[in-house]
C-alpha cells in the first residue's frame, strides 16, 4: 500500500480480458516508474485468479470474489472497488472509459469526494498531483488539466497507451469484500445478443462506413451501391444508428464493433474517439468530410474535403469504368 | 410514472471552437450552442415512456447557452412543466457543481425517474447523470439505450449497451437515475409552427436552487486542437477527379475486381 501506487481495474471480454486493460497497465506502468510506486490489477469478480498470469504486467493482482459480482451490476462493482481503493489509497486509480467504467469511476470518484477526469490520453506526476491530457469536444479538442488530490480517478481513453509486454512482479491476492455486497436497486437480468441473420461487419474486407454527413436514411442506399460494388458491407458510426438508420449491428466503435478490414471508407463520418477505437487498425483508411478539422482524418491514410452526396456517384462510376 | 429530465446545451461542433486569449478555456462567446445530444434522447425516452404508461415529463435546464429554445422545442414535443435554474456565470458550472444544484431543483419535483444524457461531449469532469444520483442519493446505471416499463410495479427495464451490440438487460427499482446513450427510438421531429406555439404558452418555473462553486479538483491549464502524429494524405481537384484517384488507390491494392 502506497501513495504512490497507481490502481488499474481490469475488465475481462468474454473469457479472456478486454484488450483496453492492457493498455491501462502500460499506462500505470509509464506512471508508477515516475513516481516510484507499484502497479496494482484489480479484478472484479469470481475466478479472477484465473487471469492472474495474462496480468503480469502488475506488480500486485487483487482478486475480489463475491457472488455480486457474478454479473455486473453497479452498485456491488462500485462498492467493490471502492473498498481496495480505500484500502490501498493508490495516487491514481485508472479505469478504462468503457461501458463499466462509465458507470463506476464517477460514482467511484462521488463516494470518495476524489478528482475525476474523462478522456485521459496521458498522466505525469506534478507535484503532489498529477497533469492529465485529456481529449474532449468529440476529439476536436485537447486539455491539460491539473488534477489536485489523490486518488486521482481518471478515465482513460482506449488505444491511447500501446501494451509493452514489460512484466512486473505479478503477486496474486484473493480477497473477498469486508462485508457481503448489497444487490443495490439495479440488477443484471440477461444478456440480449444480436439478432443472427445480419451481415457480420467483422468479417468484411471492404466496409463503407456512413456518418452524419450522410444526411438523411435514403442517402444511405448510395452507400449500399458502393459497397456492393466493392463486394463489401455498409457500416456506421454511432448518431446514423441512434437515427435507426441501420441497425445496431453495423455500429463501429466503442459501443459498437471493432473491425480490422482491408478497405474502410469513411463517408462523413467526424471520427470522435469512441469511433476511431472501432476502426484505426484497418489496412487502408480513406475518409471523406467536408470539415477540414475532423478527427478521421488523423487515422485516415487518404483524406479529400468534400460533400459525401457529390462524391458518391462519382466513385461510384469511377468504381464501374475501372471493373470495365 | 413522474419522469424528470436534465438538458443541457454544449458547443455545436460544426462550428469551429476558438480558445480564449489566456488559452485555458473555449471561447464560449464565439461558440454556438445545441443541445447536447444524449439529453436529446433522454427527453425522447421520457416521452416514450409517458405516452405507453402516463404520467408526467419535467424538463429541468440550466439558464446557460441559448437554453430557452431548446426548452421551447421540449415543451413543443410534450413535456408537461419547465424548470429553469439561474446561472450567472458564463461558462457552464463543473459537472459537481451542476449535479449539486440539479439535486437542489429536483428534490421538490418527487421523480420516480431522473433521466440525464449519459455524456456531453464538453466535460472533462466526469459525467453529470452519476454524479446527479450521488448527489440525490438514488441508484444509477448509464449507457442505456432503450428503457420500458418493467415487469413489477415500481420498476423499469433498462437495456445497458456493451460492445458488440450486446445488450445487458437490468431491473431497475424507482427511484433512480439512469445516464441515456439513445431512447428506443430516434429523437422526435416538431414542426417550427408548434415550437412557436409553445413559445406562447409555455411558463418556465424558476427553481430556487442556486449554483455554488464547490473545492476545485481539477483545472485546464492549456487548451490546445490536438496535432495529430500522422495526418492523411489529401486528395485535391474536383469530385470526379477525386473520385478517380480513390478508385485508383484502389485498383492499386487489388480492391476493384
Amino acid at each position: 500500500m502506497s501513495a504512490q501506487d497507481v490502481l488499474v481495474l481490469a475488465e475481462t471480454r468474454g473469457d479472456a480480458l478486454a484488450d483496453v486493460t492492457f493498455e491501462l497497465l502500460a499506462a500505470g506502468r509509464e506512471l508508477a516508474r515516475t513516481t516510484g510506486g507499484q502497479v496494482l490489477a484489480v479484478l472484479l469478480g469470481p475466478g479472477g485468479a484465473a487471469y492472474a498470469p495474462a496480468l503480469a504486467a502488475a506488480d500486485r493482482i487483487i482478486a475480489v470474489d463475491d457472488p455480486r459480482l457474478a454479473e455486473y451490476s453497479p452498485e456491488p462493482f462500485a462498492s467493490a472497488l471502492r473498498e481496495v481503493v480505500e484500502a490501498e489509497q493508490p495516487r491514481a486509480a485508472l479505469i478504462a472509459a468503457t461501458s463499466i467504467g462509465w458507470d463506476v469511476a464517477p460514482l467511484l470518484a462521488a463516494r470518495l469526494d476524489a478528482p475525476l477526469a474523462t478522456g485521459c490520453q496521458a498522466i505525469c506526476p506534478d507535484g503532489d498531483g498529477l497533469m492529465v491530457t485529456a481529449s474532449f469536444c468529440g476529439g476536436k479538442m485537447t486539455a491539460e488539466c491539473r488534477v489536485a488530490a489523490s486518488p486521482a480517478i481518471l478515465m482513460m481513453l482506449p488505444g491511447s497507451y500501446r501494451p509493452t509486454g514489460e512484466t512486473g512482479k505479478g503477486e496474486l491476492e484473493q480477497r473477498s469484500p469486508a462485508a457481503p455486497l448489497e444487490p443495490g436497486a439495479i440488477a443484471f437480468e440477461q444478456w440480449i445478443y444480436p439478432e443472427a441473420g445480419d451481415v457480420d461487419i467483422t468479417q468484411q474486407d471492404v466496409l463503407i462506413a456512413v456518418g452524419r454527413g450522410i444526411q438523411q436514411q435514403d442517402n444511405v442506399e448510395l452507400a449500399e451501391e458502393l459497397a456492393q460494388a466493392l463486394g463489401g458491407a455498409v457500416c456506421a458510426s454511432r448518431p446514423v444508428v441512434d437515427q435507426g438508420w441501420l441497425p445496431a449491428t453495423r455500429q463501429v466503435g466503442k459501443s459498437g464493433m471493432t473491425v480490422k478490414p482491408k478497405l474502410y471508407l469513411a463517408l462523413g463520418v467526424s471520427g470522435a474517439p469512441e469511433h476511431q477505437e472501432g476502426m484505426k487498425d484497418a489496412e487502408l483508411i480513406i475518409a471523406v468530410n467536408t470539415d477540414p478539422k475532423a478527427p478521421i482524418f488523423d487515422v485516415a491514410h487518404y483524406g479529400a474535403e468534400v460533400d459525401v452526396l457529390d462524391l458518391m456517384p462519382a466513385l461510384g462510376e469511377a468504381i464501374a469504368a475501372r471493373k470495365g | 410514472m413522474n419522469i424528470v429530465v436534465v438538458v443541457r446545451q454544449v458547443p455545436d461542433l460544426i462550428e469551429p471552437l476558438e480558445i480564449v486569449p489566456s488559452g485555458d478555456a473555449l471561447d464560449l462567446d464565439a461558440a454556438s450552442f445545441i443541445l447536447n445530444e444524449s439529453d436529446d434522447h433522454a427527453l425522447e425516452q421520457a416521452l416514450l415512456l409517458k405516452e405507453s404508461g402516463g404520467g408526467s415529463v419535467t424538463v429541468v435546464a440550466i439558464d446557460f447557452g441559448d437554453v430557452d429554445n431548446t426548452l421551447y422545442t421540449a415543451a413543443a414535443k410534450g413535456a408537461d412543466r419547465i424548470v429553469k435554474i439561474a446561472c450567472d456565470g458564463d461558462t457552464p458550472p463543473a459537472a459537481r457543481d451542476s449535479a449539486a444544484v440539479y439535486a437542489e431543483a429536483i428534490k421538490p419535483l418527487r421523480a420516480e425517474l431522473v433521466l440525464v444524457g449519459v455524456q456531453a461531449h464538453d466535460e472533462l469532469d466526469g459525467g453529470l447523470s452519476p454524479f446527479l444520483a450521488a448527489a440525490l442519493e438514488l441508484p444509477y446505471v448509464g449507457v442505456i439505450r432503450g428503457v420500458k416499463a418493467g415487469d413489477a410495479p415500481g420498476t423499469v427495464a433498462a437495456c445497458k449497451e456493451f460492445p458488440g451490440a450486446v445488450m445487458a438487460r437490468m431491473n431497475v427499482k424507482l427511484p433512480a437515475v439512469l445516464g441515456i446513450l439513445g431512447a428506443d427510438q430516434p429523437p422526435r421531429y416538431v414542426p417550427v409552427s408548434r415550437i412557436r406555439g409553445a413559445m406562447k404558452t409555455t411558463q418556465f418555473e424558476e427553481s430556487a436552487a442556486t449554483l455554488a462553486a464547490g473545492e476545485l479538483l481539477l483545472s485546464v491549464s492549456r487548451l490546445y486542437p490536438p496535432a495529430p502524429a500522422t495526418r492523411a494524405e489529401m486528395l485535391s481537384g474536383s469530385e470526379e477527379e477525386i473520385a478517380g484517384r480513390i478508385a485508383e488507390i484502389l485498383a492499386e491494392k487489388g480492391l476493384v475486381k
